[in-house]
């Protein structure tokens, strides 16, 4: 006890937290402290070594000179921008958008806010521990607070900028939809040199919430992430990561499915390539369900090359009760050479007798037959393989509802594609 | 326009010998067919000549125009002009059609220094094409030959043709699967291709397919080599009395 505790004030030593949130933060830090800080004997953490995430410091990571477009560039927007975690005034919109309350977490803090708090965070605790979330609770610096009461007139985008190779961002956002409302949540680029992020996401009954998200380019980048969602009735929520690059990227989801009638997708597509660095991508996910008739997807694809390390652990719990549960899982992984590696574990964990669920992992090759297909049509070898690429996320990239945003999502996987060639 | 000299290939892992000394010449804007017992080697010439990796050429050369073809890459062969009509077409999950067709013209056109086609351009030409093929806009928009029927895969292949518009057509059993009428709309679809500049190879096992596309010479082929080459009354001969004659004066059994 007394070592989990003195390796969790070692962690926090440096940090300083917002303002505010008083019992909260002391309860988050209460909850890291009986748990502790992850290890390699972790059952949730045996293939993604943890001690990059639990260093007092980050390493340095440099900001790649990024000379794309920015993305959604041309996209009418609301725009919330965080300089290595530090709002950034001057480059964002003013935080006024009908249909929405938008705050800071730094800032005064409605009293939604204060009641939301942590509470999805602690809730996801169980049964699976997740340290990271809960000393992003006890210590995040800033964050979004958005409750959206109306459809929101218009996207809102949160975009982090990487500028110091010593930056260690800690946000916290929560968001929360009224009943019927509707928001589209847009997060793009690669937030500092090692980045902690949770947000809370609260989806009232008949709500629709989709979160589109961009991470990298940066190579050398850290990130660990959690998503907790809480979906009710006739509620949908739908969240598509794309990550390109990075050192160690963990991505966890968890989402609980309370009312009847609802919808949770959550999927992702990874891209990595060990030439330009270590790539590790791991995501962690766990959907919930205890209403009726209620439908998750999840579908996760990751293309390694060079060395690059995908992982992926995703958990289907169906509650007593949960009938006629539709839930689906797939993770697949293509290589693109011998040396890349995926691991996956899917699991199922089914306590109703009246439902539907399924899930499949598979590690795959480009298809030598349709690579020569293609060739033989005068497509050259390695824009072939690009194409073969794209054809393989797919089922990923088609989780994403707008077209507009999907189509930028593949200008992002074709420029990494054809940076990348071999 | 192709010439093919004393083609030995083996098949890279193993010791099997396919195509035994295979020499054939096909001039330019000429039609010529190939029929031969199930077996012969007929589909891995077409795929020796197109560059798919997994042989072993031992001997022997295959020229297109007077260019070397089994140094070049695929892709550089169906940029000088090669086109091979699969016996059995590829389904390409998650590729759409359109993209397929548009990405493969425009690689060609670039591969030859020629100027891309715009997207407006592109869409009106292959509507055109597909229009005569009868292929539907909803079969465009499907991904490549994924469910499509055996037919609507083999009418697909024509329409890369048509659209890509090489020198040297080989069509491997493009008959095989098809119904009278896509059979009719799959000849016209040649016949309207058939050029001064333009050859065709026309691989089948049927005289139906040469009524429709006739041919100038038809070669035999058995045991990976042409054993005989007449005109298009060598076809009809074969039709009525099978190969076991011409085989025999090869001293070849039928079961080889
Ligand atoms: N990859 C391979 N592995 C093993 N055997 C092969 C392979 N490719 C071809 N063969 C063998 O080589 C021979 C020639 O095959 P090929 O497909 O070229 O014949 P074909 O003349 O096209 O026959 P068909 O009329 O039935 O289409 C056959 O005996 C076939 O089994
Ligand atoms: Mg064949």
């Amino acid at each position: 006890m007394a070592a989990k505790e003195e390796a969790v004030a070692a962690r926090l030593a440096g940090l300083t937290a917002g303002p505010g949130l008083a019992g909260p933060r002391a309860e988050a830090r209460a909850r890291l402290e009986v748990m502790g800080l992850p290890g390699r004997r972790d059952e949730y953490w045996r293939w993604t070594d943890p001690a990059a995430l639990n260093g007092a410091t980050p390493a340095a990571a440099k900001a790649a000179e990024d000379d794309e477009a920015p993305l959604f560039d041309a996209l009418d927007r609301l725009k919330i921008v965080f300089v290595d975690g530090v709002f950034d005034a001057a480059a964002s919109d003013d935080l006024t958008l009908a249909g929405v309350e938008i705050a800071r977490l730094a800032d005064k803090i409605p009293a939604w806010a204060e009641a939301l708090y942590g509470t999805l965070e602690a809730a996801g605790q169980n049964p699976v521990k997740r340290p990271f979330a809960a000393l992003n609770t006890a210590q995040a610096t800033d964050g979004v607070l958005i409750r959206v009461t109306a459809k929101a007139e218009k996207p809102i985008n949160l975009i982090y900028v990487h500028k110091s190779e010593t930056s260690d961002p800690i946000l916290h956002h929560l968001v929360h939809l009224e009943p019927g409302a509707e928001l589209t949540l847009l997060e793009t680029g690669p937030a500092g040199a090692r980045f902690n992020k949770v947000m809370e996401v609260d989806v009232g009954s008949g709500a629709s919430f989709h979160h589109i998200r961009a991470q990298g380019p940066d190579s050398e980048c850290r990130a660990v992430t959690h998503i907790f969602a809480r979906v009710a009735e006739k509620a949908l929520f739908k969240s598509f990561t794309l990550t390109v690059n990075g050192a160690l990227t963990r991505n966890e989801a968890v989402i609980e499915i309370i009312g009847n009638d609802a919808v949770a997708h959550v999927a992702g597509a990874a891209l990595g390539d060990g030439a330009t660095g270590p790539f590790l991508h791991d995501d962690t996910v766990f959907v919930t369900h205890q209403g009726l008739r209620c439908e998750s997807r999840q579908v996760f694809k990751k293309v390694l090359k060079h060395g690059a390390i995908g992982t992926f652990q995703g958990k289907i719990l169906v509650k007593p009760g949960a009938q006629k549960t539709d839930g689906y899982q797939i993770s697949q992984s293509l290589l693109l050479d011998d040396d890349s590696q995926f691991l996956a574990k899917p699991e199922l964990e089914i306590y109703a007798d009246d439902v539907k669920c399924s899930h499949g992992s598979t590690t795959g090759a480009i298809d030598e037959t349709a690579l020569f297909y293609l060739r033989s049509r005068g497509v050259p070898e390695e824009e072939a393989k690009g194409l073969l690429v794209l054809s393989f996320l797919a089922d990923a990239i088609d989780e994403i509802e707008d077209a507009g945003l999907k189509e930028d999502i593949v200008a992002r996987l074709e420029t990494w594609l054809a940076r990348h060639r071999d | 326009m192709l010439e093919i000299k004393n083609l030995h290939v083996k098949l890279e892992e193993g010791e099997k010998v396919i195509l035994k000394g295979m020499n054939l010449t096909v001039e330019t804007g000429k039609v010529h067919a190939i029929m031969g017992p199930n077996g012969s080697g007929k589909s891995t010439m077409s795929y020796v000549l197109a560059g798919r990796p997994g042989y072993t050429v031992t001997d022997g050369s295959a020229k297109l125009q007077g260019q070397e073809l089994l140094e070049m890459d695929p892709e550089a062969r169906a940029a000088a002009g090669l086109f091979l009509a699969f016996q059995y077409p590829v389904e390409i999950p998650g590729v759409g059609n359109m993209t397929f067709l548009r990405t493969a013209l425009n690689a060609q056109r670039k591969a030859r220094g020629e100027e891309e086609l715009s997207a407006g351009e592109f869409l009106k030409l292959v509507r055109d094409k597909a229009k005569s093929l009868k292929i539907d806009a909803e079969m465009l928009k499907r991904p490549v030959n994924v469910g499509f029927s055996g037919g609507e895969k083999k009418r697909n292949e024509i329409l890369q043709m048509a659209m890509l518009e090489p020198k040297m057509c080989i069509l491997d059993e493009t008959d095989s699967g098809l119904d009278v009428d896509a059979m009719r709309l799959v000849s016209e679809g040649v016949n309207a291709l058939r050029s001064e500049g333009r050859s065709f190879l026309v691989i089948t096992h049927y005289q139906r397919l040469l009524d429709h596309i006739q041919p100038d010479v038809v070669h035999i082929m058995a045991d990976g080599r042409i054993l005989q080459t007449g005109g298009p009354d060598l076809a009809l001969e074969v039709e009525k009395n099978g190969y076991a004659d011409i085989l025999a004066a090869h001293g070849l059994t039928e079961a080889k």
